[in-house]
């Protein structure tokens, strides 16, 4: 088949599923995961096909796989949508659909197919368990997810608006799969909606994203308004970048670089950075598979490549050494928030929560890559970022599942089972889970030589270090320090030591759908790394070639002066020790005896933490600056807008035409009227009244047909009164 | 068949009418005869506007088609002068198509169902004469009269408040109607004609000199916003707006459905078919006054909607919200006649007057699917509904999306055609407009928080209040209207084409 019939096709299988699923099977748990998992495996099959082909093709980034239609018809042309796999998207398909693929399969396990219904599971809650009877004796075992068809149908549509995303050829379908996968954010975050903190949580991340978004329209609105297409092909042409950085527009920001802020804003949105990262922790609520969805493969991701692809923009004009205001701004703020953010992951407890803000940290050291200009090195963190966080995400799930286990049996459903401090020892129960657990870990730390989250993140501190962006380097190295520290904090506290609970000592691992996607995803934690080795690099750059920036970076041409890296000892040192050093520190804080259960942070920090356990109060602040506000100008100002002056006016224009009447009655017909000539027209009407009465039988139709006959008659007495 | 072919748009016009005189004359008490007959009545309009939109020249959708006249009132030279072209075909066929289906929606109504089948067709035919309508005073006359069956729907079949709410109805768009109608006669006398292109013409060469003893351009003035406040009253137009909700409120289901799905748009075709062509030189002059207004009801629509906890306000606020966008797109139409982002901004404003009579459509009636079972709109009485009425809430889920203008349905489209539109010349007023934007979806999800999210209200789960799903005849209302919701949003060239030929042509 020729490729880009695949890459239009991409996105059906899962489109379909949904479709199918929502109308035909949703009754059959096991057809519908079969509807959704094959889906999800012929859109992998589709993606690595067109990944592959890619490969063979020389001179790719000039030769990308592109095809187009006519769309709609607006005034003398036609608005074209397409699709385009470039190298840049070509990459992002390959981790899309392995990590897909990978987290369909883990569903069917993380729901417990197979296992019977809950004694009092409902739809909207998560399952409670199922009591069922062996050899005479009474036991609990975990229940099968009452809404499991439903899940897979939203998981279809999430997959199908990532496919969406990426095989766009224009910021317009883009923009439709990045908003269907809102929309399934929120639906997923919301599965369980009976929960209120689950519906809330979806509603925060919808909106929160929805934020961004209107930015984001407003910037295609922009850029279609001053280039007349929305197709990567025209608006990336030399030309027109050219055009739009030399145009002014706001703030002293040219064009490019105003389009490429509103557009970046959409992105602050859905790739969760400060200040609009408030949702994503939130976003916790949903099933964990969602968690690894939303928080590796797809939403968050769908940001940051967003922002790689608008890459052109925001950097038109610039030379290569001082950054573009809106660089700069990118910068700062990827920067800031991935020290924020790990600031934060210090202090959860729960086991998903370090994760989620792991995330938002992670996306920051992307966002500052690309504000400084090393938008490769940006795309590579991204895809080792989509493999391991999506393990950690999975492996997190596996925890929760065998803790739930735990908790089943014992019994106890006070025990939180996502709380770490209720964990430990699981390595020896879950040795798979752990030691998967432990690759991804490592590779979010940054693990020398042998993870891939090592080798992506030394590239960016390598640009920034021989770019002389100093600020971002120190905070990054900062971040990437407590990154190393609060992972294996984590690990420690879940996995290591002695089991702190009975529900701990009774969690066992979980199946080989769920053990499966771990595995595969760790080979790819640990290998990924492998393909992007700079040739500089010490003794291993001369096996290498580099292969991931060669692809890559043809998708951008970079100024003479950014393309250059020069090996430097300083950044490699410094990412040898943050790692390592954190990691060690980690291990060392949290294998005392009850360092887990009693944080030593809280002592040594005290009011700090508090700050940080609450995240910095934000979700208070916003609540108080803006939700507040809000729901007061919707429910008391627009009430007293509307019924108090709007309709107090026409009220009174009412009461006044009402009391010009009374008077014209009082003072003028009864006095003056009646007196002179006299009552002998009221008792006329009211012959009158009487014969009408017989006529007023309340019945609509018999009004409206008198109403027809008097109006037939009006128009004869007119008729003949013109023309007379 | 030659006649039904020169003859068809006059055949569409007035057979709801001959249909609704056959109801009247139906026996009494035979309710479901006079249901279906009205439905199966209202099933050939539609019918005949497939056969007008397969027989439309499409590349010549900017000239009147199928055009019939007929002397009506030769004293005054006012003739009886029908035709379609690109604009008033889409709003023919989205009226040919809500009517049925509202019909279809008000089988469940008991009382007087003769009266009020008759009066939804009557009401049919009062819209259609408005969208078909090629002479002044025809359109008048067509204007008014789909007033006299909205009002008694709403007083005879409507809630409790209903006096109060068919009264403003009444009075507060006659009373905007009186401008229009005193600017209608004066046009009329200048010319000797109430014919609207050949008014068109005369009027916009008018330049210079005195009309009525005023300057000329004093007139124009003074007359263009006679014609405003009339059509801003039935868009409805912030300050003019609060009609709707209270209308809304007590019309009955499928009143609302039309109110909002048809009635609405009278207003923003009048400014679409009259005030631009009209008055170009005030209407670019005041363009920013009408993004204003725009703005303020996509911005206080959108709030009024999230603020209140009756579902069916909550509904009738987005029409205001909806509606913005449609004049703002008419405001930078007139602001830059000629641009490709006026041909874009007006493409954006009529394709979203018939994505939101769709989607608007759909909302209410909905809201009538759970009114009727529930017996109350309070959106604190429901909550957690979704696992009794899992069909419904999809459904729901659906339609809000649509509403809200999820890319990939139909809503997006044509507001992001207003957007792009707008940004061109008046980027101020859409960046602000985006505030509305926002706030629709904290109204929209806000409805689907309260009534399907959330712990279960045990109320409905059991005894005489147990809810029940949507029903079959429920669902078939909702089949057309979300196949057009998905359609329009992945392939709106079929509809948008024909708009669009019409807009390059005439603006």
């Amino acid at each position: 088949m020729e490729t880009t019939n695949i890459i239009w096709l991409l996105p059906l299988p899962p489109l379909l599923a949904f479709f199918i699923i929502i109308l035909f099977t949703n009754k059959s748990n096991k057809l519908s995961h079969i509807v959704g998992v094959s889906a999800a495996a012929l859109s992998w099959a589709g993606a690595m096909t067109v990944f592959f082909r890619s490969l063979s093709v020389e001179h790719f980034g000039e030769h990308p796989f592109v095809d187009s239609i006519k769309w709609l018809p607006l005034g003398e042309e036609w608005l074209e949508i397409g699709v385009r796999i470039d190298p840049l998207s070509a990459a992002t398909l390959f981790f899309v659909g392995i990590t897909v693929f990978m987290i369909f399969l883990y569903s069917v396990g993380y729901h417990n197919f197979g296992q019977p219904k809950g004694d009092h599971d409902k739809k909207g809650l998560p399952p409670h368990g199922a009591t069922v009877e062996e050899n005479g004796h009474k036991h609990v075992v975990p229940s099968v997810e009452p809404m499991y068809a439903r899940f897979f149908a939203f998981i279809g549509l999430f997959a199908a608006g990532m496919y969406t995303l990426v095989i766009s050829d224009n910021l317009l379908t883009l923009f439709v799969g990045w908003e269907i996968m809102g929309l399934c954010s929120y639906l997923l975050i919301g599965f369980w909606f009976a929960k209120k903190s689950a519906r809330n949580a979806g509603i925060k991340a919808f909106i929160t994203t929805r934020i961004g978004d209107v930015f984001m329209l407003l910037g295609l609105a922009f850029l279609y308004t001053a280039t007349g297409s929305l197709s990567y092909d025209v608006i990336f042409s030399h030309d027109v970048l050219h055009h739009l950085a030399e145009t002014p527009a706001f703030w002293g920001l040219s064009a490019a670089g105003a389009i490429g802020l509103l557009l970046f804003i959409g992105a602050v949105g859905k790739s969760a950075q400060w200040p609009l990262h408030i949702w994503l922790p939130d976003a916790m609520e949903g099933p964990t598979p969602v968690s690894a969805m939303i928080h590796a493969a797809t939403m968050v991701s769908a940001g940051v490549y967003m922002t790689i692809r608008i890459f052109p923009l925001f950097s038109a004009g610039w030379d290569g050494h001082a950054l573009t205001p809106t660089m700069s701004i990118i910068a700062f703020i990827g920067a800031f928030t991935a020290l924020f953010a790990a600031t934060i992951a210090i202090a959860q407890n729960d086991v998903k929560g370090v994760l989620a803000y792991s995330t938002i940290s992670q996306l920051g050291f992307m966002m500052a890559a690309i504000g400084i200009g090393a938008y490769v090195a940006a795309a590579f963190h991204l895809v080792t970022h989509a493999f391991f966080k999506a393990l950690l995400f999975l492996g997190s799930g596996s925890v929760i599942h065998g803790m739930e286990h735990g908790v089943l049996h014992t019994g106890d459903h006070s025990v939180d089972p996502q709380d770490m401090r209720n964990m430990g020892g699981l390595a020896k129960k879950m040795p798979l889970t752990f030691w998967t657990f432990l690759i991804g870990g490592f590779a979010l730390s940054g693990f020398p030589l042998v993870t891939a989250g090592f080798w992506s993140k030394d590239e960016i501190f390598a640009d920034a270090f021989a770019h002389g962006h100093m600020t971002v380097f120190v905070v990054l190295a900062i971040a990437a320090f407590l990154t190393a520290f609060y992972t294996m904090r984590q690990i420690t506290m879940t996995f290591l030591g002695e089991a702190r609970t009975p529900e701990a000592e009774h969690a066992h691992e979980t199946g080989w759908t769920m053990t499966t996607p771990l595995v595969v995803l760790s080979v790819f934690a640990l290998g990924f790394g492998w393909v992007g080795i700079p040739e500089s690099f010490p003794i291993l750059g001369n096996f290498s070639s580099n292969w991931f920036h060669g692809f890559v970076g043809h998708t951008v041409h970079l100024p003479e002066a950014a393309m250059h890296i020069e090996f430097s000892w300083v950044p490699l040192i410094t990412s040898l020790a943050v790692a390592l050093g954190g990691l060690a520190l980690g291990y060392w804080t949290y294998t005392k005896p009850n360092a887990s259960a009693n944080d030593p942070l809280r002592k040594l920090l005290r009011p700090i933490y508090h700050i940080l356990e609450n995240k910095y109060y934000f979700d208070e602040a916003y609540d108080f600056l803006f939700v507040k506000p809000a729901t007061w100008i919707s429910e008391v100002f627009v009430a007293k807008m509307d019924q108090g002056v709007i309709d107090g006016i026409l009220h009174a224009f009412g009461t006044v035409s009402f009391a010009i009447g009374k008077f014209i009655r009082e003072k003028f017909d009864t006095p003056v009227i009646n007196e002179f000539i006299g009552d002998g027209s009221a008792e006329v009407v009211q012959i009158f009244g009487r014969k009408l009465r017989k006529v007023q039988t309340g019945r609509i139709q018999e009004y409206m047909l008198s109403a027809l006959g008097v109006l037939f008659i009006i128009f004869i007495a007119l008729y003949y009164l013109v023309l007379a | 068949m030659d006649f039904l072919y020169n003859h068809l748009l006059s055949i569409i016009l007035f057979f709801p009418a001959v249909a609704a005189i056959l109801v009247v004359f139906l026996p009494n008490g035979e309710d479901k005869l006079a249901r279906w007959v009205a439905f199966i009545a209202s099933l050939v309009p539609f019918a005949l506007t497939l056969v007008l939109w397969a027989n439309f020249d499409a590349t010549n959708a900017g000239t009147f088609q199928f055009e019939e006249t007929y002397v009506w009132y030769s004293t005054i030279n006012s003739n009886f002068h029908i035709g379609v072209d690109g604009i008033s075909l889409s709003m023919v066929l989205l009226t040919t198509l809500l009517t049925p289906l509202a019909i279809l929606a008000s089988f469940n109504i008991k009382e007087k169902v003769k009266a009020y089948m008759m009066l939804f067709l009557f009401l049919e035919m009062g819209m259609l004469g408005v969208f078909l309508s090629m002479d002044l005073l025809i359109f008048f006359v067509f204007w008014e009269i789909g007033l006299v069956p909205m009002y008694f729907l709403i007083n005879q079949w409507g809630s409790e408040n209903r006096n109060y709410a068919s009264l403003k109805f009444m009075i507060y768009t006659v009373g905007g109607s009186l401008g229009l109608l005193l600017a209608i006669q004066l046009l009329g006398v200048l010319f000797g004609t109430y014919d609207i292109a050949a008014i068109t013409e005369g009027w916009t060469a008018l330049n210079s000199g005195m009309v009525m003893g005023m300057p000329v351009a004093t007139v124009k003035i003074v007359a263009f916003w006679a014609f405003v406040v009339a059509f801003a009253i039935k868009v409805p137009v912030w300050p003019f707006h609060t009609w709707l909700p209270d209308a809304h409120t007590e019309a009955p289901v499928a009143g609302s459905m039309i109110l909002a799905g048809v009635l609405l748009k009278l207003g923003a075709y009048g400014f679409i078919r009259l005030v631009l062509p009209l008055y170009p030189a005030e209407s670019a002059q005041f363009a920013g006054w009408l993004a204003f207004l725009a703005v303020m009801a996509i911005v206080f629509g959108a709030f009024g909607a999230y603020g209140q906890w009756d579902f069916k306000r909550l509904v009738a606020y987005s029409s205001v919200n909806h509606m913005g966008f449609v004049l703002l797109g008419i405001a930078a139409a007139a602001k830059a006649p000629g641009t490709a982002s006026a041909h874009i901004a007006m493409n954006g404003a009529i394709l979203q007057m018939f994505n939101h009579g769709i989607s608007a459509a759909a909302m209410f009636f909905l809201v009538g699917v759970i009114y009727e079972r529930t017996h109350t709109r309070d959106l604190k009485k429901y909550g957690g509904l979704f696992p009794l009425i899992p069909v419904f809430g999809g459904i729901l889920i659906f339609a809000s999306m649509s509403s809200l203008g999820l890319p990939g349905l139909n809503g997006f489209v044509s507001e992001f055609l207003v957007v792009r539109g707008a940004w061109a010349e008046m980027a101020g007023f859409t960046a602000a407009g985006m505030i509305g934007l926002l706030f629709t979806g904290a109204y929209i999800l806000k409805g689907i928080k309260n009534v399907l999210h959330g712990p279960l209200n045990e109320e409905w789960a059991h005894g005489d209040h147990k809810i029940s799903d949507i029903n079959l005849r429920e669902v078939l209302v909702m089949l057309p209207l979300m196949a057009l919701m998905l359609s329009l949003g992945i392939a709106p060239a079929w509809l948008l084409g024909v708009i669009n030929n019409a807009v390059t042509a005439l603006f």
